[in-house]
């Protein structure tokens, strides 16, 4: 998808698995365009499920734990899943400490949440 | 502490802007990289300092760019001290909703206040609340 900007994106049947562009997800522009080129995968592109990789990603600010709570309730409305992999320590710190450990589904590796989607890697 | 034993300072009074923000924390991360900050408790200072700007820029002055926000940093090998003080009407830090509150968990906001205060050894406002004055300690075995 050559109009992404801040995501590249692989499909696999109607999972959309994701890996992010930046290494800090701050900006608050940066954060608007994830968060639209997020929501397209289900509104545009008609995906079911998605799986957003945080390989390379060292920083991400609450705008942005934000705008992944509107993914993740876009994906349950649409009868999908979404889950999380590769999260570094100080990020999964985030999601413990706010609780969104709870909220959300996550998993140690791609190839981890790959087999919870019943994709074999 | 001891104030003396700084090692870099910074302070400045900016246009609520995120970008002049984003700039002079760069400039906060490089001076804690410096003198041996990394780690999770990097993370915490790094963490704090985008919130609270944020904060200061689109809550506090509502993104208008003829306000400004003081900003004053602080750095040591074992803490760091964070300030920033917006013209905003301030807000009371109390009042606001435990966003790990099972009815809050799913709330798209509200969670840059509580990072803060779990993220930092110290946290206190101004009696108006337009103004945070954050310290964090590095444990003895980090630094």
């Amino acid at each position: 998808m050559s109009d992404r900007k801040r995501t590249t994106v692989v499909n696999i049947g109607d999972l959309a698995t994701v890996r992010f562009n930046d290494k800090k997800i701050v900006d608050s522009g940066n954060i608007e365009e994830m968060g639209a080129e997020l929501l397209s995968l289900v509104d545009r592109d008609k995906m079911k499920h998605v799986l957003l990789n945080f390989d390379g990603v060292q920083f991400l600010s609450s705008a942005a734990l934000n705008k992944l709570i509107m993914i993740d309730k876009k994906v349950k409305q649409a009868g999908g899943n979404l889950r999380l992999c590769n999260l570094t320590s100080e990020i999964m710190e985030v999601f413990t400490i706010t609780r969104l450990d709870r909220v959300f589904d996550i998993r140690k590796t791609e190839s981890d949440a790959l087999k919870a989607f019943g994709v074999s890697s | 502490m001891d104030e003396s034993n700084w090692n870099w300072e910074l302070n400045e009074t900016i246009p609520s802007s995120k970008e002049i923000g984003h700039r002079l924390i760069e400039k906060l991360l490089a001076a804690l990289t410096e003198v041996g900050w990394d780690g999770s408790e990097f993370f915490h200072v790094q963490m704090a300092a985008e919130e609270a700007m944020i904060n200061a820029v689109t809550h506090g002055n509502k993104e208008d760019e003829k306000k400004t926000i003081e900003i004053e940093f602080k750095v040591s090998a074992d803490s760091a001290f964070l300030r920033f003080k917006d013209q905003g009407e301030g807000f009371s830090p109390e009042a606001l909703p435990d966003p790990t509150d099972e009815d809050h968990l799913e709330v798209v906001h509200g969670r840059g206040v509580f990072l803060i205060r779990n993220m930092m050894s110290e946290v206190s406002y101004n009696e108006s609340g337009n103004e945070v004055t954050m310290l964090k300690h590095r444990k003895p075995e980090a630094a």
